[in-house]
């Protein structure tokens, strides 16, 4: 082998050693990064079969292919596999992994066996739910409410339940090496104001993962102790409190959808500035929204109990919090608009996913005004209305940026080129699929088709039919990056260290890059996306 | 779009108002989602990447356009936030003349009283032009009565009684959904609504063969056969005359309003919260009386509430 002759430190951190052994005991980040990205990729296909199976089933209305009992699993299983085993480590555990130590300049992330450790417990965490899911599955829906998932299901709720709890000690591990990496690790003159934008999101998304994720291991014992002992926390049958479990889950739940979508916001920032070629406009802005999302995300869960008999006062305080978590989102996509003004811009394929991810979070964000005015949120709650709102956040928002990251960071990850014609090919027929599937359920929802309903009344059919068209156009765009981006592994033409003409320290290693990322520890000197600076010779 | 509908019927008197204000925060949102991609599109064609433009121009005065697109959109929620609020205030408070129903949620059926005795299953027939408040439970897990012609949802709760209430303005069938996730057969708890004119209603009500006596009479049994006189008439516990809806004090010196919760309550833990002055000798009823019981008690209760 010629690789012998390349002495073992200069070879690229894939090129270290080839053995399984290597592999799982690893504890190098970008390494990591490649087992987390089987890992969600694995549980996508999972999830995105359920879904398929529930769209099927929905072309008639009186159900064409499932019972009602399956049904409820299927979207129980949608539900727990793509929130938690795949959004929820998607960009972070991901990309993160991958791209953090290289944009600061650092060897690896603060902790490394740590990391290694994460991604074991999400491995334990999801076979344990993927196991209780499929040997007899379970009906509660994602969601848990009480006191239907402690005192009247008979399904395995206390195992999916004890999976997702492991999950989250994952989640905070992830969340606490980001935030220590973040603060101990950055390159000599990496100052805060000079961190890529995807890092200031990914800080924001860490401090959520580490300070929600207990409330919601809480919930779970809470519902398991209920279950098994008795115990009246949540049925009033046992003396307990229904809207307690509401509470408590959508105090984690709702800044876990800022879990879901603040990472694609960091991704999308970096895009942009890449392929239009200046800074971010407002970079302060952009980064404090960031984190004014953080916080406020925190204070909105009652938006989730309009309908729920809490008192008027609760219910006008939760609407205004909501209106106003909203102008920070607002606000990036404005700046995001704005640095695309006199760009030197080229539609590559990472840059036609961030401004897909843009047109969609603005349709879903907008959406979201409606459901936290409270009249018209009365007529929405619990219908398509929501499934679609939420869906264009997290699949028309967080997937699609997922999907920019990974084609844009490709490079660095894998060392090759994929082909760009098919690349933007698949990235216009997932944005075209993703309208036609979940527009129609804005319609569905406002015309009153409830969620969760494996049967309906026939006036719906139309909108249904069209929105599993959609999907299946859907399903073919999911299905190519997986082809070409594998075949690009062998065909790929070799990228170099810098093949989008970015800044960025990630960008001044070699694709794929050593071992301990960089040669030299790197020193920085100007602020980020610095094009001028650059062309300027600075 | 293909002759489709976007909206349901129009059927109630809030009706028209939710869809104004979704009509009003769709022209919004098309203006500002139509602003920001018709400015993407520009301008990824105007500053394409070519000879002479290869990098970009970095923006020099940032802070004036961030305050401004902060502040409007700030101003701009305000407008949606009250309307919405005033809608739902307005449903959050039912007329005092309204005819009150009593519905009994359950797995999966919904079940209504009518204060004249008739009851139904998966079926609510309410009189046009005058305001029906329904006072709702369930039976095991949470339900919500949802009817989106006349664009209201409440959700039904064990342990605990929810209201909503609305007036139809047009006579017709209507769809009446649960629309909280209630296990095996949620998608099958659909009933229907049907509104009629008075005349029409009045004539349902005395043609039915289902009515029997109204719920107050038949709490009025119960309060008989349960022995509550025992107490309740003679002195050994407060004479319920009167008492709903009114304040209570309570013997660790708090005060408590005598509403269907408290009521409720009372009946299945009466040791939790007792009255002031008396002894705490009342025994539980959880477990020998119905949610349907219970709401006929309530009846009952509140029918002797507004006599002296």
């Amino acid at each position: 082998m010629s690789a012998i002759a390349i002495p073992r430190r200069h070879r690229t951190y894939l090129a270290v050693d080839y053995t399984i052994r290597s592999w799982l005991l690893t504890t190098d980040h970008k390494r990591i990064a490649v087992l987390y990205l089987v890992s969600i990729t694995l549980m996508f296909l999972v999830g995105g079969l359920a879904a398929t199976l529930m769209r099927l089933s929905l072309l008639s209305p009186t159900s064409a292919l499932v019972d009602s009992e399956t049904y409820n699993k299927l979207f129980t299983m949608h539900g727990v596999v793509m929130v938690w085993f795949f959004l929820i480590p998607s960009i972070p555990s991901v990309l993160g992994n991958f791209i953090v130590p290289l944009m600061i300049g650092a060897r690896d992330l603060a902790f490394p066996r740590l990391n290694l450790l994460s991604w074991y417990i999400y491995l334990v965490g999801a076979i344990f739910t993927l196991f209780a899911l499929v040997n007899g599955g379970v009906d509660t829906g994602w969601t848990f409410y009480t006191p239907f998932s402690t005192s009247a299901s008979t399904t395995n709720v206390e195992a999916v339940a004890a999976g997702i709890f492991i999950l989250g000690f994952s989640s905070i591990l992830t969340g606490m090496n980001f935030i220590v990496t973040i603060h101990r690790l950055r390159a000599p003159g990496l100052t805060w104001f000079r961190l890529p934008l995807f890092l200031w999101s990914t800080y924001a998304t860490s401090v959520i993962l580490v300070l929600a994720t207990p409330v919601l291991g809480i919930a779970l014992l809470l519902i398991t102790a209920e279950r098994i002992l008795h115990v009246g926390f949540f049925d009033p049958a046992l003396g307990g409190d229904p809207l307690l479990f509401q509470n408590l889950f959508w105090f984690y739940s709702h800044p876990a959808v800022y879990i879901m979508i603040l990472p694609g916001m960091g991704v999308v920032s970096e895009l942009i500035a890449t392929f239009a070629r200046k800074p971010v406009f407002g970079y302060t802005f952009v980064a404090m929204a960031s984190v004014a999302i953080a916080v406020l995300g925190f204070l909105v869960w009652g938006h989730h109990m309009f309908v729920a008999g809490i008192s008027t006062h609760a219910a006008l305080m939760f609407s205004a919090l909501s209106y106003l978590v909203a102008i920070p989102s607002a606000i990036k996509v404005f700046n995001w608009t704005a640095t695309l003004y006199r760009g030197a811009i080229t539609l590559h394929t990472p840059l036609l996913y961030a401004l897909g991810f843009i047109g969609l979070f603005t349709i879903g964000g907008l959406t979201g005004l409606f459901l936290a005015s409270l009249g018209l949120d009365v007529q929405v709650h619990d219908t398509y209305f929501v499934i679609a709102h939420f869906h264009y956040i997290m699949v028309g928002g967080m997937v699609m940026a997922y999907m920019g990251g990974l084609h844009y960071w490709w490079p660095k990850l894998t060392g090759r080129m994929y082909s760009e014609m098919w690349g933007r090919i698949a990235a216009v027929v997932i944005f075209i699929g993703f309208n036609l599937t979940f527009f129609p359920q804005y319609i569905l929802g406002y015309l009153g088709m409830p969620r969760r309903y494996v049967v309906y009344p026939p006036e719906f059919q139309t909108l249904h039919v069209m929105s599993t068209a959609g999907a299946s156009i859907l399903a073919v765009g999911y299905f190519l990056p997986l082809v070409y981006l594998l075949l690009s592994l062998r065909l790929g033409k070799l990228a170099g260290p810098n093949p989008w003409g970015a800044t960025g320290l990630e960008w001044q290693t070699s694709s794929p890059p050593p071992k301990l990322n960089f040669p030299t520890v790197p020193v920085v000197t100007g602020p980020p996306y610095d094009y001028v600076g650059r062309a300027a010779g600075r | 779009m293909l002759g489709l509908p976007i909206a349901p019927p129009q059927a109630s008197t809030t009706a028209w108002q939710v869809d104004a204000l979704a009509l009003f925060m769709l022209l919004v949102s098309l203006l500002i989602a139509g602003g920001i991609f018709l400015s993407i599109v520009v301008f990824c064609v105007k500053y394409r990447r070519r000879p002479g433009n290869d990098i970009g121009q970095p923006a020099k005065r940032t802070a004036p356009l961030e305050i401004t697109w902060t502040l409007v959109p700030m101003a701009l929620a305000a407008v949606p936030f009250v309307w919405g609020a005033l809608i739902y205030l307005s449903e959050a408070r039912p007329p005092a003349d309204a005819l009150e129903i009593y519905v009994v949620a359950k797995q999966w059926m919904w079940k209504a009283e009518h204060p004249t005795g008739q009851s139904e299953i998966d079926a609510l027939h309410v009189p046009v032009g005058r305001a029906v408040k329904l006072t709702m439970t369930s039976q095991d897990v949470i339900h919500s009565f949802y009817v989106p012609a006349f664009r209201v949802k409440t959700d039904v709760l064990p342990g605990r009684y929810t209201t909503l209430w609305f007036q139809a303005t047009e006579a017709g069938d209507y769809r009446l959904f649960c629309s909280q996730y209630c296990g095996t057969d949620h998608a099958r708890m659909i009933g229907q609504l049907t509104a009629m004119t008075p005349g029409d209603y009045a004539a349902w009500l005395t043609s039915g063969s289902t009515a029997t006596d109204s719920p107050a009479a038949q709490g009025r049994k119960l309060f008989l056969q349960n022995g509550c006189v025992a107490c309740h008439e003679t002195g050994l516990a407060p004479n319920l005359q009167g008492v709903f809806g009114q304040p209570v004090i309570l013997s660790d010196g708090s005060t408590i309003v005598a509403d269907e919760s408290y009521i409720r309550e009372h009946i299945l833990t009466p040791g939790r919260k007792v009255v002031y002055g008396y002894q705490p000798i009342m025994p539980s009823f959880a477990g020998r009386l119905t949610e349907d019981d219970l709401v006929q008690l309530l009846a009952y209760i509140k029918s002797i509430g507004s006599s002296p």
